[in-house]
């Protein structure tokens, strides 16, 4: 066991891997000799070389066509794509071409590809580089998405991602890069579609995605304080989504709140809601509450941006809330 | 195509190829009048040289990556024309069992990795078939072929700059047919030869060549072929060519100007060649027996595809995972 950052994981993950089989290819822009903007990706170049860790140009659409070609002829790439905000220059390499190819074809190509994005806010960085688009991902069919919490789960789900099939989305949460967490000694290995209960309670249950985990976590604690004893659901993969967990841990309680980074508006959340209400209404003691960024685009001034972003003390407030209605 | 040889050498292949693609384009034309052909479709009648140059000259293993008007590059690597012909028509004997259609014909075992509908995505997509070829050593090219409009896209210049800098086994393909769609592509670009004069942007050489000449093509795709197989990274071709037809079926072309229809139809590259093949000795009756060989066999393939069932049900939910499934959640 040891103790490393979110930002460490990431490379530890992803070496894991290229160890484990040489088809594994990194590329993605200022990766190798910078070492990744987030410095993520440190001394991958050093152990794997240049032929199997590229820095690219700043070609969005390239890249990840790259990634794409290479995956339907054997090789199993990883790309970057530094901000996930970026996603908007070459959704079409995503949407039209990665997740509808083995479906257009019958099944004759596959697509074993992972592309990895520092994903949401919290870094004071604007508009342009602070959303989250986890809620475009699993909007898309075809597309496979997971948002690891810790640095366990980093390294656990990187091994999944590249070890499966089918194009996963791997957005990484840039608030968390400098958070710290166990991770096992060895090779760490996750399964994709899994939730994780963090925390079990008796009467509502919090449902949380990435950097809303651990303000989840810190929000359950204070309303446990006041008497309010919360489950919380660290959701990790969005599809496939877990709804075994979530269904049963939101019967049990009868409440459920989610916590979402993304904007309101078709956030993964509101999907969460129409299934526990359409399976199981009955269950319910309140209406389900989604805690979300509200519907605007981010601002960049830090007063603002934590305004914006569920916070601890809007979870429990609006928990609270809820519950003393 | 190597097997396309045992018919008695390269240029005989080559007029095989054409009149291949010719008739079986004449003939999805027609399925279209007979309202068989469903949604859209996009003919490559007056292009077929190109191609058809490319699928004699390419190795079996190498990669071809088409776009929306991809019939004759798919069957250039020797697809049948049968399940082509199903895929068009809808039908459970399709290429891709109905679920692509005209727009997105495939075949990983004859080498077509895809055909793509979004101007310009394959470009990159290629650079990474080309990559992979490239890392394995497999000594396999990429092909990919567009139309003049596709350079006015932003995912060409990526690709190109791409391929470029990493020096992979990519042969970029412009079929100039002058027209992007509706509009004449030299009204809305900045420089007369769209692929030919953007070469040097990458460090290339500009390729301009007859697309209607099957035996120049044949030499173009054979250096670039070699080029890329030699490590010598990427060629841009741009080749001058026209369709004969519209841009789709719901086209009638009445923007082209008569004067130019005529003077490009007098070019047509399948009675050129003939005339080219029968002047330099080569004996009628072998090109006969061609032409009759391939009306028999879009005549058989029609027969093939028109018997097909409608895709089943079950087809729906099949494979947008590669478990053949399609759950999103347990």
């Amino acid at each position: 066991m040891a103790e490393l950052t979110y930002r460490e994981a990431i490379a530890r993950g992803i070496a894991q891997e290229m160890r484990r089989d040489g088809n594994v290819l990194f590329l993605g822009e200022d990766v190798a000799a910078a070492g990744g903007v987030f410095k993520g990706t440190t001394g991958l170049l050093d152990e794997f070389g240049p032929v199997r860790v590229r820095d690219t140009p700043i070609s969005e659409q390239a890249i990840l066509g790259a990634a794409m070609g290479a995956a339907m002829t054997g090789l199993r790439p990883i790309a970057e794509i530094m901000f996930s905000d970026f996603f908007a220059v070459c959704w079409d390499i995503v949407v039209n071409e990665i997740a509808k190819s083995r479906y257009m074809t019958n099944g004759q190509v596959s697509f074993p590809l992972v592309i990895r994005a520092g994903n949401g806010g919290g870094l004071r960085f604007g508009a342009q580089h602070s959303q989250s688009v986890e809620n475009w991902a699993m909007a898309v069919p075809g597309l496979k998405v997971v948002v690891p919490s810790t640095p366990a789960d980093v390294i656990g789900l990187m091994a999944a991602a590249v070890r499966d099939p089918d194009p996963v989305l791997f957005l990484e949460e840039k608030a968390l890069y400098p958070t710290k967490g166990e991770v096992p000694d060895g090779e760490v290995v996750d399964t994709l579609g899994r939730a994780r209960v963090l925390r079990s309670g008796a009467h509502a249950t919090l449902v949380a995605l990435g950097n809303m985990v651990p303000r989840a976590t810190a929000a359950a604690e204070q309303l446990g304080a006041g008497g309010i004893d919360c489950t919380v659901i660290d959701v990790r993969s969005l599809v496939p989504l877990d709804t075994h967990t979530i269904l049963a841990e939101v019967a049990r309680t009868g409440r459920m709140f989610t916590v979402e980074e993304n904007p309101r508006l078709c956030g993964w959340g509101a999907e969460l809601v129409s299934i526990v209400v359409e399976e199981s209404f009955f269950d319910l003691d309140g209406a389900p509450v989604r805690i979300t960024t509200p519907h605007i685009p981010l601002p960049a001034a830090d007063a603002l941006e934590d305004l914006a972003i569920p916070s601890v003390e809007r979870i429990v407030t609006t928990v609270e809330k809820a519950m003393n209605q | 195509m190597d097997a396309a040889c045992h018919i008695g050498g390269r240029r005989l292949a080559l007029y095989d190829q054409q009149i291949r693609l010719r008739y079986f384009e004449k003939r999805a034309y027609d399925l279209f009048l007979e309202n068989l052909v469903k949604g859209t479709s996009h003919l490559s009648l007056g292009q077929e040289a190109i191609a058809g140059a490319f699928g004699v000259a390419m190795r079996h293993d190498d990669y071809t990556f088409a776009t929306y008007r991809g019939h004759a590059h798919t069957l250039a690597r020797g697809v049948p024309m049968a399940p082509v012909l199903a895929e068009l028509l809808g039908r459970e004997n399709g290429l891709m069992a109905g679920k692509g259609g005209s727009m997105h014909l495939t075949s990983v075992e004859h080498g077509v990795m895809g055909s793509y509908a979004i101007i310009g995505a394959h470009l990159p997509i290629a650079c990474g078939a080309a990559w992979s070829a490239q890392y394995r050593g497999s000594g396999q090219v990429a092909v990919a072929f567009f139309g003049d409009g596709t350079t006015n896209i932003g995912a060409f210049h990526e690709a190109l700059n791409f391929a470029a800098i990493w020096r992979l086994p990519v042969v970029f393909v412009c079929e100039n047919n002058l027209y992007m769609e509706y509009t004449r592509t030299s009204t809305v670009t900045a420089v007369p030869r769209p692929a030919a004069d953007r070469a040097s942007a990458y460090g290339l050489e500009p390729v301009l060549a007859d697309g209607n000449d099957a035996d120049e093509m044949y030499a173009v795709a054979t250096a670039a072929l070699d080029r890329a197989r030699a490590g010598e990274g990427p060629t841009l071709i741009e080749a001058l060519t026209y369709r004969h037809g519209g841009h789709s079926r719901a086209d009638p072309a009445k923007y082209r100007p008569p004067a130019e229809v005529d003077e490009w139809l007098a070019r047509d590259p399948i009675p050129m060649y003939r005339k080219r093949l029968v002047d330099a000795g080569v004996d009628a009756a072998a090109l006969d027996a061609i032409e009759k060989t391939a009306m028999e066999d879009v005549d058989a393939a029609t027969e093939e595809a028109k018997a097909g069932a409608a895709p089943g049900a079950d087809l729906l939910f099949r494979d947008v995972w590669a478990d053949g499934g399609s759950s999103w959640r347990n």
